[in-house]
């Protein structure tokens, strides 16, 4: 079995543990902690440890979907796209930017947070962008 | 994170987790540090048994303040009296750092006024401390040679979270103890990467690296990397864009990994007011109360199927790596890129590296660092170029702003407290197992089995007088809603006193808490509101 390791960051609190995934084919067999982690020195609290089981629960997302009376659809990714663009650009032209919000996350990674706040201000326009971390 | 930064210039928590295992005072107050942010906690222990003294300041007797030297347990919301009572005994003694006071701070003659009402009797009344017990710890923390303050949530969850903070910085500049190895003022952060969330421009007011929407400069630079014009004026708080949903002034909202219908204060307003969207689009990973309310929800990628960086709470930028291909397909950031070419603004970067470099490229604090360089070691922000070995210390030489800027803090008393209608104080928070709102740690098999439903924490003088058995089902009742929940006779927690969790979104405990916002940073008062329990 071709069995990999990625060191990578908890995605839980703002300790920040260093966490290794060990995986083979595409799924996460084990968690544990990253030896020489300044932050957790080879430890991780009881979330840590159980971290995979959230990754590829069953409940997973796995279509973008489009509301359609009571039921949803699934779309293919183009097309959802397409569809979502096209509303938020007659939102923003109708109504004008300031029309639009954005929440950003405090759990995704900052490459993620820098493209959405950009995306936010060049392509709708609006400052409207914040994250729950007031809350 | 408002607070901090008027008082010092930057919000962040100014030293590191390791130094905290060697600070000789350990003043920690609004944070259950073992259960919310257990490798802190752990670093507190560490520093304990390295003959540390532990102050904790909390109204629970919480796993931490069982270890205390001091406890000082306060009635809920009266920070404030309690740290301007210490700064009173401190200034009576003659214990403050002068020198400091001369050299690295101003406005210190407001402070010192302020702090003639705060006698130790009169604050002995207002939070219930008594008196000798504040005198111990005034000392302890004044003149130990290195003393650090450590909070979390349970300082800035209040309507007068901004005073609570700027309080902290008082005391600190005060004493001098802050800028030097294992001092400071250290925020925890409730998310992984609220830091880096806040760090990259992700607020209505600032571009990353808290460069200010409204400075003209700042904005003439982005307009010129990102070739387009941009909006001038600060946009909307999360809160404020609740209100501006429900008014109609907001028509579409993008959700990307919030859960605000959970999350939010005062829940029940948020769900109203994302049902009011004529367009809500969200992007998440799971299903959620917030999902259900949208007209499109896109599958995002986890963490573990992501590039790119997290930084913590010590502004410790860390590599995220990916271990498996994203499950849906697409990374977040190929996500974003996509829709921003379908509205007329074509990005240059989409993959994290590129992302990371243009970033770093118009961020002074983290101009010196790039992916490769995190391969082999995290860094702490500041680290403005490539040989520099990033900044665990804040504020060693001058403050951010320059001087530390002190102010007069004036008790502002809890938004709703318990009346003859509403006779509990409710109190909410984290438990070990599980993490916010749960969606993620309620589907780990093993976390749900520790904890898989609603426990409140009600003290053993009230469950006598109330009739109630552990374990007894409990409906609790507020101005703004009702839930059940199993109760848990415990005195971790005062007479007069309900402790909830907010992990359960069948049970939503943010149904019953109180919207009340602190003015400067619009943070809801989550850590106190009225209710009452009934038999169901
Ligand atoms: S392993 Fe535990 S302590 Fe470490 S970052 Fe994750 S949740 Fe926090």
């Amino acid at each position: 079995m071709d069995i990999r390791h990625t060191a990578t960051t908890c995605p839980y609190c703002g300790c920040g543990c260093g966490l290794t995934l060990e995986t083979s084919q595409g799924r996460i067999l084990r968690t544990s902690p990253t030896p020489h982690s300044p932050v957790n020195e080879g430890r991780l609290c009881i979330k840590g440890w159980n971290v995979h089981d959230f990754v590829q629960h069953a409940d997973r997302l796995r279509k973008p979907l489009l509301r359609t009376g009571s039921q949803w659809q699934n779309l293919d990714w183009d097309n959802a796209l397409d569809i979502a663009a096209a509303r938020l650009a007659h939102i923003r032209d109708t109504y004008g930017p300031d029309s639009i919000g954005v929440l950003t996350s405090a759990r995704c990674t900052n490459e993620e947070n820098y493209l959405l706040q950009k995306f936010t201000r060049c392509a709708l326009r609006t400052n409207n962008i914040d994250h729950c971390a007031r809350l | 994170m408002a607070g901090l930064a008027t008082s010092f210039g930057s919000g962040a928590m100014t030293n590191s987790f390791a130094e905290l295992a060697h600070s000789k005072c350990l003043f920690v107050i609004g944070s259950n540090t073992t259960v919310a942010h257990p490798m802190v906690g752990m670093r507190l222990i560490e520093g304990r048994r390295n003959g540390g003294r532990l102050i904790v300041a909390d109204p629970r007797r919480t796993a931490l303040a069982k270890l205390a030297d001091i406890h000082l347990r306060l009635r809920p919301g009266t920070d404030v009296p309690l740290i301007n009572g210490l700064m009173h005994i401190i200034c009576e003694h003659g214990w403050q750092n002068s020198n400091f006071i001369s050299t690295r701070t101003e406005n210190f003659e407001e402070l010192h006024d302020s702090l003639r009402q705060w006698t130790p009797k009169y604050v002995a009344d207002v939070t219930g401390v008594p008196q000798d017990m504040l005198l111990r710890a005034a000392e302890l923390y004044a003149r130990s040679e290195a003393s650090a303050i450590v909070y979390c949530l349970g300082i800035t969850q209040h309507r007068c979270g901004v005073n609570n903070v700027r309080s902290l910085a008082n005391l600190a500049m005060l004493c001098g103890q802050v800028g030097r190895a294992y001092t400071g003022v250290n925020p925890l952060r409730g998310q992984n990467n609220v830091q880096g969330a806040c760090d990259m421009g992700g607020l209505p007011n600032y571009y990353p690296g808290y460069q200010k929407v409204e400075d003209c400069a700042a904005r003439a630079k982005f307009e010129a990397a990102w070739g387009c014009t941009l909006p001038a004026r600060n946009g909307l708080t999360t809160i404020e864009m609740m209100h501006a949903l429900h008014d109609g002034h907001i028509k579409a909202m993008i959700i990307m990994g919030e859960n605000p219908v959970v999350s939010d204060p005062d829940a029940g307003h948020a769900a109203e007011a994302l049902s009011r969207a004529e367009f809500l689009l969200c992007l998440d990973i799971f299903p959620t109360p917030t999902t259900e309310l949208a007209h499109m929800v896109l599958p995002g990628a986890s963490f573990a199927e992501s590039e790119g960086t997290f930084t913590n709470s010590e502004r410790r930028v860390q590599r995220v790596r990916q271990a498996i291909p994203p499950l849906a397909g697409r990374t977040n950031s190929q996500i974003i890129a996509a829709l921003s070419r379908r509205l007329g603004h074509v990005m240059p970067n989409d993959e994290p590296c590129d992302i990371f470099d243009e970033m770093c490229a118009l961020t002074p604090i983290m101009a010196g660092m790039s992916h490769a360089r995190l391969d082999t070691q995290s860094l702490c922000w500041p680290c403005p170029h490539q040989e520099h070995p990033g900044t665990p210390i804040l504020h060693q030489t001058g403050f951010t702003r320059g001087r530390g800027l002190f102010a007069a803090i004036p008790h502002v008393p809890p938004a709703e407290l318990p009346d003859e209608e509403y006779p509990f104080l409710l109190s909410t928070g984290m438990r070990h197992a599980h993490y916010l709102t749960g969606t993620m740690t309620r589907r780990c098999g093993i976390l749900e089995r520790e904890l898989p439903e609603l426990t409140a924490d009600i003290a053993p003088a009230d469950a006598r007088r109330l009739n109630i058995r552990e374990g007894a089902r409990m409906r609790l009742t507020s101005r703004r809603g009702s839930i059940v929940s199993r109760m848990h006779i415990t005195d971790s927690v005062p007479e007069g006193v309900i402790f909830a969790p907010l992990h359960f979104a069948e049970a939503m405990v943010n149904l019953l808490t109180c919207p009340a916002l602190d003015p400067v940073s619009k943070t809801p008062e989550y850590k106190i509101s009225a209710i009452r329990l009934e038999k169901v």
